[in-house]
């Protein structure tokens, strides 16, 4: 398996990252090393093996359906780029 | 466009169901999910998507969605991960929507929906947990998009049918039955005008005996049930015209336009991307175990169709006014209480039948809003069975409480309305009314049986509405007939 530049483009859009021709070059090399490496992987015989999603084994912890107090309105906006005095403000989003 | 090209053609329909669960909190955050607040003041840095922020499982998101998955004949999975659907929008501070992909808690269900001619079971393929998107306000600022991030994090679950469906009838009828599901678990509002309840609908068609389905479009935006069986109906209409005018459907997401009556293609902006969906990283399997299943099902109510069939057996309601009565909760716990107080089943079903409902209607409001107690309602029920009022005295009582603190009876003496039955009174009244109508009486004698009706009418006139009819009846007859 291996992967194009044109998918790194791709990939890279959906990311909303911006990569120059070297970044893609480079990206390009790095994954297809990484893809080798899993095509080695993949000559195990793994049929009779439970997928892993997780590296710890841990059963489900639940929390109490309860409501805390938060921070306030001024702290929840403090850290944004934009925001009036009530909201989030960000680019429009539709024309 | 002729009925005989659409007999022609048959639609396949799929609901998605989002509903929003009736939790005291978020899905992941300790935090209230509650709405209608001041924006931006139900939040927790985890909602706001800060670094080093971790989710925690709320324990009712799971017990709800496996009362759902109970409820609709699901299998419950005993153990489900949840996964990221990744996408940007200034909504989902994350990046990434917590949500489950390849094992649904919930799955391979069913719902039986009923049509005015058949009923019919509509498959269930999967119900899913995830987390709401915050709110986008594009219309207030001219410049900018401004967002809330109170309903970020709140739980959702969606339940995905099976294209089981084939008219716009059976679809609302499926959607019905799933906010009456909803309801009956109290797991959500079931209100889709506020948007607790939403509904993405798949539509394709295909010609009549063909197995193979025929491209899809998927309808987004349908904000009410009665615009859903509209935007289906809308769309199965153009594809059949399309594909008749020699066309081909657009596999496409389409919006409704409520004020248009129709629909129109996204954008390509607005469409769907690659999800690039994965195993979260930041939650660990949800494991059912057999006694927490055994636990939560001791925990359901009677759903609808089981209470229906009792309501019919018990009551002796008949199949109609039993579905009726038990399609919300909350209307079927009202008639319960008032037969209860009143001891009488039949007045009961009677009232909320006839009154109730109409009250209901004419003021768009639900059970929940109706200002009668059961008890109230059942006192004025009572005050008719001891012949202390009369039919019409009952209903102009009932009008008058729906605005007044006082007791059926009060109203009764204050409106004058309580029923005369002094035979002393009434014997008087009887007599006069034969002595003044002596043609009426010759042609009752002659058996004109009929003329009853006339001689109870006018004791009623005479007594203004207070006269007992029945006890004139048999005083009538007893005099006439000797």
């Amino acid at each position: 398996m291996s992967v194009s530049e044109k998918e790194i483009r791709y990939v890279a859009n959906l990311a909303r990252l911006q990569l120059t021709e070297e970044d893609v070059e480079n990206l390009a090399l790095d994954m297809n090393k990484i893809l080798g490496y899993m095509d080695l992987l993949n000559e195990l015989d793994t049929t009779e093996i439970e997928p892993l999603e997780h590296v710890i084994e841990m059963d489900s912890r639940l929390r109490k359906d309860e409501a805390k107090p938060t921070i306030s309105h001024e702290e929840a906006l403090k850290n944004a780029p934009d925001a009036d005095s009530d909201y989030f403000r960000v680019p429009k989003v539709i024309e | 466009m002729s009925t005989i090209a659409h007999e022609r053609f048959e639609a396949v329909i799929g609901l998605e169901v989002h509903a929003q669960l009736l939790t005291k909190s978020k899905a992941f955050a300790p935090v209230a999910a509650i709405y209608g607040e001041a924006p931006n003041t139900q939040v927790t840095p985890l909602c706001l998507g800060h670094p080093g922020t971790l989710p925690v499982v709320n324990e009712n998101l799971v017990r709800y969605i496996i009362k759902m998955g109970l409820a609709t004949n699901c299998g419950i999975a005993p153990k489900s991960i949840f996964a990221r659907k990744n996408y940007f929008y200034p909504d989902l501070p994350k990046g990434y929507q917590i949500s489950q992909f390849d094992t649904p808690i919930c799955h391979d269900g069913y719902v039986d929906i009923e049509l005015e001619d058949y009923d019919k079971r509509i498959g269930v393929t999967r119900i899913h947990m995830e987390e709401d998107a915050g709110k986008s306000i594009h219309d207030q600022d001219p410049y900018n998009t401004l967002v809330d991030l109170n309903r970020a994090g709140t739980p959702l679950i969606e339940i995905v049918s099976e294209p089981d469906l084939r008219t716009p009838q059976e679809a609302y009828a499926y959607l019905t039955k799933i906010k009456q599901i909803v309801q009956y678990l109290e797991i959500c509002d079931g209100n889709m005008e506020e948007g607790s309840l939403r509904c993405d609908a798949n539509v394709s068609v295909r010609p009549r005996g063909r197995e193979k389905f025929g491209t899809r479009t998927e309808l987004k935006n349908m904000n009410s049930f009665r615009n859903v069986e509209k935007a289906i109906e809308y769309e199965i209409y153009r594809q059949i015209e399309l594909i008749e005018g020699g066309g081909e459907v657009v596999q496409q997401t389409r919006l409704w336009d409520t004020s248009k009556m129709q629909s129109r293609p996204m954008r390509s902006k607005e469409e769907a991307h690659d999800y690039r969906y994965f195993p979260e990283p930041d939650l660990p399997p949800i494991i059912v175990t057999s006694e927490m299943l055994v636990e939560i099902k001791a925990e359901l109510p009677e759903l609808a169709d089981v209470r229906q069939k009792r309501f019919v057996k018990e009551y002796g309601m008949s199949e109609v006014d039993a579905i009726t009565i038990t399609e919300s909760r909350y209307l079927a716990d009202y008639f319960e209480s008032v037969a209860e107080y009143s001891g009488n089943a039949k007045a009961a079903s009677n009232m909320v039948l006839s009154e109730v409902l109409r009250v209901l209607n004419e003021q768009s409001i639900d059970i929940g809003e109706f200002s009668i107690t059961p008890q109230k309602i059942s006192e004025l029920i009572k005050l008719k069975e001891a012949d202390k009022i009369n039919s019409s005295a009952m209903q102009t009582i009932f009008n008058e409480m729906l605005n007044s603190e006082k007791t059926p009876e009060e109203l009764a003496k204050e409106m004058n309305l309580i029923q005369v039955s002094d035979s002393g009174f009434l014997e008087e009244l009887v007599d006069e009314i034969i002595a003044g109508n002596p043609d009426e009486v010759q042609r009752y004698k002659d058996g004109k049986k009929q003329l009853m009706g006339f001689f109870v009418g006018q004791a009623m006139k005479a007594s203004k509405g207070k006269a007992n009819p029945k006890m004139v009846t048999q005083m009538v007859s007893k005099k006439l007939e000797g």
